[in-house]
Order: structure tokens, then sequence, then C-alpha cells
């Protein structure tokens, strides 16, 4: 057996995991990834008596399950790299080089990921930092960031033009490093881990706790309850259209078309506040706890919840006629910032990223959790791979959204008064969680030792896939589209960067 | 001297009224008409902030292109009124002086070093050179057409008499509103509201400036803004009286400022790569007007 299936939340012991020699790892792993329908959700490594043990997890969108191998390797070791077969592991490998110091031959560059300078070099600092340079009389370098026009995350773009046109993107990120893995095994109540959890990226909040209940709750093999997954979905794509609608706000702002700015960004609001009325949290912090509710879903709430909706639904119909249908906001967002299917395959991108170029690659669809199994999921597609898929993608979402909510709430669970705590979790055991945030496939993997206490935690935010793409499709772009471009993929720096 | 007058009085207000038809057609109540002139006065009781990487001559710049402006504005008659300078040709005066002080905003852009300010310089630069044919196409062609070369003979001798005259004034104010919004980095050339200096042309090339320099900066704006205004004003206004001809003018001038609101709200910046092109059109639509007076004066045909 070269790998062993499993399903999304389940949990096997961490010695059933095969352990590979590197050479049958790489070619199990690059020929699993030469499908379509295979994509990286982590590959990542942990210290495990001495040596430096790297995990696998292939997953299989059209079997719904996710291939788990592992192989040994020691710290500082020269490896062959799997990057020059398949692209999509070329940032994994840089991470295990930059935490282990793991040489990868014939990966093309070795970069820092999580710092912004490399981590291993104490004379190394950004101020020094290598950048790619092309030498030119004719172009020119334009470097934005860290510190971030708007008010948004730190994280410097490199750009080298020939004049008004790009040629190259280096982004260089990691300024946000807080070391949230690390923190996960040092605070040991299951409070302070899901405020962690939450503080992934702040505009994930549900997508990040959802996958961490739901991991911790497979960990402690506890069966949650109709309710809690109701709350978990229904938290979930309230999330996707509020992030969607605020996202179609900054793309109109960004290509200066004032009243889809202006309107989008009303229509965020009610949405939010909805949070608030419920949680006490307009990005639904706290609402999400493994095991049990803190904030059950009741009757009235879901009547107040569909009058929200119902005026939201109009007005963004409305709206989003005027702006898809705007001559001068179509001729900003048309073919501006494509990324192609066969780039998009090979660098292996998620969620929404994944689905404007036509990948049919949703875990709602594919991985189904909590209450998506009974919602029969389909994946919206586009082909162009440009700003204007990338909005119509999220003009959509918001109204499948819609729809789902509608559906949930007309057969609403009634709330568990009677929920046992907790068991503590397993020893030995490894468990992986994929949430699709609004963003993309968030993946949470753990691992505990002998006494049940968690070993590693290893966090994969979408943006980790998806930085690549805003570098590959602003190439032969104008740079003044560059904002347009980054703002229609919004990826997250702090959940980059960890 | 009443031009001069004029186009003070409304410079006061011309800003406060973009900004207020932009927010009411976004839905929002907005500041008061005279917010950005507050704003402009706070900055002039600040002292200003240098780089150490700059010379003299970005020192200089910001007074340089103030001074242009007022300048500039000094040629604009008002109807019988002569401007506070008037001679044959200062229409290219007119021209030729915005253009020395666009030329020192640019050097002083440059001298910050900033590869942003050098980007926005280079775009200001461009749009700038393609919008100087189109203005010099329509003065030439009324020049042609009246017989006379300085602003005030121009309009005190235009009068429409016939059906092409009319559709030669329309076509003249467009070009003259289009290139006031080129000329103040407006939309859908440029985007004034935004944060991304990478989309930036005017803005970006201010960057550095602060506190009095950026107040001359931003009141430079509004002037330019009441200049085209009054240029666009002194079609129509020709030799009517004062009681007639004030409201007129300021009528026309709150026209321009709701007009240029709107466009603001309605539409999204063209592409960077699309503005050359766009201004082009401005030149073609000066060749149609030259057409037309050769048209009216029988040179035609």
């Amino acid at each position: 057996m070269k790998s062993i299936s499993i399903k999304n939340n389940e949990h096997i012991a961490l010695d059933s995991i095969p352990i590979l020699d590197y050479q049958t790892f790489s070619d199990v792993n690059t020929a699993l990834l030469q499908k379509e329908n295979h994509h990286c959700v982590n590959y990542y490594g942990f210290l495990y008596l001495g040596k430096v043990k790297l995990i696998c997890c292939i997953a299989d969108d059209l079997n719904n399950n996710i291939l788990v191998s592992s192989t040994l390797a020691d710290a500082k070791q020269t490896l062959p790299s799997l990057s020059r077969q398949c692209l999509a592991f070329e940032k994994f490998e840089r991470e295990l080089h930059e935490n282990f110091g793991i040489q990868f031959e014939g990966h093309p560059w070795l970069k820092p990921v999580r710092y912004a300078f490399n981590k291993n070099d104490k004379n190394s600092s950004i101020r020094n930092y290598p950048f790619f340079k092309i030498e030119s009389e004719e172009l020119h370098e334009v470097g934005v960031g860290p510190i971030h026009a708007g008010i948004i995350e730190p994280g410097h773009f490199r750009f080298i033009c020939n004049g008004e046109q790009i040629l190259h993107l280096e982004i260089q990120l990691g300024f946000q490093h807080r070391g949230i893995e690390s923190l996960f095994l040092q605070k040991e109540k299951l409070i302070q881990r899901h405020t962690l959890a939450e503080n992934i990226a702040g505009d994930s909040a549900v997508g990040h706790t959802t996958a961490f209940a739901n991991l911790w709750e497979t960990l402690c093999r506890h069966e949650a309850d109709a309710a809690l997954h109701f709350n978990r979905t229904l938290a979930l794509e309230l999330e996707r259209i509020a992030i969607h609608t605020g996202d179609l706000s900054g793309m109109c702002t960004d290509v200066a078309y004032q009243l889809g700015s202006a309107v989008f960004g009303r229509l965020r609001t009610p949405i939010i506040n909805f949070f608030q009325q419920w949680c006490g949290n307009r990005i639904a912090k706290s609402l999400i706890r493994a095991g049990y509710n803190p904030f059950p879903f009741t009757p009235e709430l879901a009547e107040k919840l569909l009058q929200v909706l119902a005026s939201f639904e109009t007005d963004f119909e409305e709206i989003c006629h005027e702006t898809f249908c705007a001559p001068t906001v179509l001729g900003r967002f048309e073919k501006t910032g494509i990324v192609t299917h066969e780039q998009a395959t090979s660098i292996g991108l998620v969620g929404m990223a994944a689905r404007m170029t036509n990948i049919n690659r949703d875990i709602r669809a594919s991985h189904p959790y909590n209450f998506y199994p009974s919602l029969s999921h389909t994946p919206i597609l586009k082909h162009h791979g440009d700003v204007y898929s990338r909005a119509q993608i999220k003009r959509e979402e918001v109204k499948q959204s819609i729809r789902y909510i509608r559906t949930l709430l007309m057969d609403m669970p009634i709330e568990n008064l009677d929920r046992k705590p907790l068991p503590n979790p397993l020893p030995n055991t490894f468990a992986i969680s994929l949430v699709e945030g609004w963003r993309g496939e968030i993946c949470h993997c753990a691992i505990t030792d002998d006494k049940g206490r968690l070993m590693h935690y290893k966090i994969k935010d979408p943006s980790f896939h998806n930085w690549l793409a805003l570098g590959l499709a602003v190439r032969n772009n104008e740079i003044s589209d560059f904002p347009i471009s980054n703002k229609s993929f919004n990826l997250s720096y702090a959940g980059h960067d960890l | 001297m009443l031009s001069l007058l004029l186009i003070l009085l409304t410079s006061l207000f011309f800003m406060g009224i973009v900004v207020r038809t932009k927010s009411i057609t976004s839905g929002r109540k907005g500041p008061g008409l005279l917010q950005p002139m507050k704003d402009v006065i706070r900055l002039w009781k600040k002292g200003a902030v240098y780089s150490r990487t700059t010379s003299f001559i970005f020192q200089l710049a910001p007074t340089v292109y103030f001074a242009s402006i007022i300048m500039a504005i000094l040629v604009v008659p008002f109807g019988q009124n002569k401007g506070f300078i008037s001679f044959d040709g200062d229409f290219i005066f007119f021209a030729y002086v915005l253009a020395l002080g666009k030329f020192f905003s640019i050097i002083g852009a440059l001298d910050t070093g900033s590869s942003f300010e050098g980007m926005g310089a280079s775009r200001e630069a461009l749009y700038s050179l393609l919008a100087e044919p189109a203005f010099f196409i329509l003065m030439g062609s009324f020049a042609l057409y009246t017989g006379h070369t300085s602003f005030y003979d121009i309009f005190t001798s235009l009068h429409f008499g016939s059906y092409i005259s009319y559709a030669l004034g329309v076509l003249a104010t467009f070009v003259l509103i289009m290139i006031a919004m080129v000329e103040n980095s407006r939309m859908p050339i440029d985007d004034p509201k935004t944060h991304l200096e990478l989309t930036m042309v005017h803005e970006v090339m201010i960057l550095d400036n602060s506190g009095f320099d950026l107040g001359l900066i931003l009141y430079g704006t509004q002037l330019k803004f009441a200049m085209y205004g009054a240029l666009i004003a002194n079609f129509f206004i020709g030799s009517s009286l004062y009681y007639f001809s004030i409201p007129l003018f300021l009528f026309v001038q709150l026209a321009f400022a709701v007009l240029v609101g709107i466009l603001e709200s309605f539409s999204a910046r063209f592409r960077m790569g699309n503005n050359p092109q766009f201004i082009f059109t401005l030149t073609s639509i000066s060749i149609l007007i030259f057409f037309g007076v050769l048209l009216i004066m029988g040179k035609f045909i």
C-alpha cells in the first residue's frame, strides 16, 4: 500500500500512514498530481524521533477521499525536488526548506515563505533581501509596500516593468508571521485554541474556526449533532455573502466606479450586522465552538435573517445589473489579470481562483462536511480566468448562498439541550479537516502524541496556493491594473504568514 | 479684472459642488460646499516637510505651478471686460504658461526619486502632450473664424449666427470640458479618489508634497476648473449686460461642476492604455470644428 485513503474529518492512527522511501514517495505523489481531479491539500514536515517526517495529503475530488503518505528525512539533507515534476509542490518545499533546512535539488527558488527574510541566516533581513533583478537600461523597478496604501495588511510587491507594462512581479510576504502553529501547541486550553483559529485570517474567522472545531471533534471521536452542523454551515454561507459583496465593492472602488463601490459597501453591512445580533460580533468570532453551541440559532433569528436577505437580494440584484452592464466597468474587468487553465492546474490553485479557470474544485461538493451533503452543492465555474470571471463567480456564489440559506432555514434542527462534554483526544492520531471558506479550501491537520496532547498542528489557508496566481495574472498587464487584479483575488496576508 | 474676481469666487465653491454631487449620487449626504476650501486653508496654516533626497526644485515647483495658473487666469476675459492682460496671441501664452507650471510639477515629482512619482509624471506629461493639439486646433479655428488672436477679441466678436455655428459652440464646449478633465487629472482619465499609487496620475506626483505646498496644489486644481469654466462661459456670454452675464457665468460654472460630479459618479476610469486614444478623439473633434469654420467662411466647396 503506497498511501492510505481517508475521508474529510476522519482520524487514523499515526502509524497507519505508510512510510515510504523518498523515491517511492516522490513517484507516488507526483504521479497522483498528473490527474486534474487530484490536488495537493497539504505537504509538510514535523520532527519525529529525531527525524523529519514528511506527510503529503493529496485530495481526490472525484472519489471524495484524501490520500495520505509519508516519508522520513534528515534535517539539512539534500533531496531531489518534487517541484521539477509538479509545480504545485513548489511552495510546500520552500516551507520545508525554511523550517528544516532541507535542500531540494532542482527547485527553482527556495525563497522564504513565512518570514520576510531568510530565517536561517542571521545576517539576512528585508533590508538586504536579494530581490529578483533584470539588468536592463529600459526596464524599471517599482516597489510597493510593505506598508499598504489602504488599511489592509503588509506585503511587499516588487514589479519589474517595461514602461507601463509589468514583466514580472515578485511577492514578498512574511511580515505578519505570528507563529500561530506553535501557539496552538503552547496554548493548551480549548478556548485559547478557538481564539487562535479565529485569528488566523480575520476575514475567514468562520472558515478557520469551523475547520478547527470539526477537526477537534474528529480527534475526540465526538459526533457533532445537527444543530452544530447547521450553525457552522449557515455561518460559512453568511460569511461568503458578506465577503464577496465587500470584494465587489472593493473592485468597483479600484476601477473608480463610485456607484458600485458605495452600494456594495452598504450591502455588506446588514449581513455582518446580522452576525452581531446572532453572536455579538460582526465577524462571527466566538460563534463556533467544538462540542457545544454558545449561540443557538433561534426561530426569531431565522425570521430576522429572512427579512435581511429579502431586502439584500433585491438591492444586490439591481446593483449587480448596473455594474455588470456598465461598459466602462466591463472595459476594466474583461481580459484583465488572466490566469489560464494550464497555469491554474500546474500550480494547484484552489477555491474561487480555481473555479474561474474551469477547474471543478470545491470542497463543499467533493469532500462535503457539516450540512453540505444534504445541500448537494454544484460549484459555479467560469472559463476565462480574468477579473470579470472572478467578479461573476462572486456575484453568482452570493445568490447561491442565499438559496442555500433559505433551504437550510426551512428545516431547522432543534437545539440539543443535552450535550456531553468532549472526551479527551485520541493518542497517536492523525486527523485532517477540509473546509471551503469563501476564498477556497482551508486545511487543518493535527497529530497527537501518546498522551493525546497535540504534537503538531498544521494550518493551510487557500492564500498559500493562490498568491502565485496573482503574480502570474498581472504579467504583461498594465501596472495600473494591478490593484484590480489583486482585489479580485483578495488573498490573505495573515493567513499566508501564519 | 472682473473675470479674475469671478473666477476666484467660483473657485471657492467649485470642488465643494463636485464633491456634493458625487455624494448625493451615491446616496450620501456629503460635506459642506466650503469643505474642500477649508481643507486648503488648514493646509496653508501648516509648514511643509521636505524629504532629504529632494533639492530646491521640489520646493520651488508648487509655487511655480500655482503662479502659472494665476498667470493663465489673468488673460481670461469676461464678456465685454478684458482680462487683466490681453494682447494678440494671448491664448498661446495661456497654453504655454500652464505648460510651464506643469513642467515644474513634473520635474518636482521626478526630484523626489520615487518610482511612483516618476511613473505619475510620465503619465501626466503624456496626457497633457496629447491634449495640446486639441486646444490649439480649437482656438486656432476660432481665431480663423473671427480674425482675431486674443481671447478677448475672439469671444467678443464671436456670435452664433447659423445652425453650424451653434453646433460648433456645442462641440467646443465638449472639447473644453474634456480638456479641463484631462488637465485636472479627473475621471475618466484619472481617479482623484484612489488610494492606490499604481493607478494614479496626478495624485501620485504630489505624494511627497505637504502642508502649504500641498494646499497650493489643491487650490490650483480648483482654480484651474474655475478657469476652464470661465472659458466655457465666455462662449455664451458674448456682449450681454452684467445683470444677465454674471448670473449666466455662475450658472455655467455650477452646471460644469455638477456635470463633473455626475461624470465621476457613473463611470469607471478608463484603462490606462486606452487614455491616449480617448484624448486623441478630442483632437479629431477639434478638427471637426476647424472644418465647420471653413464651411461657414465658404473656404470649402
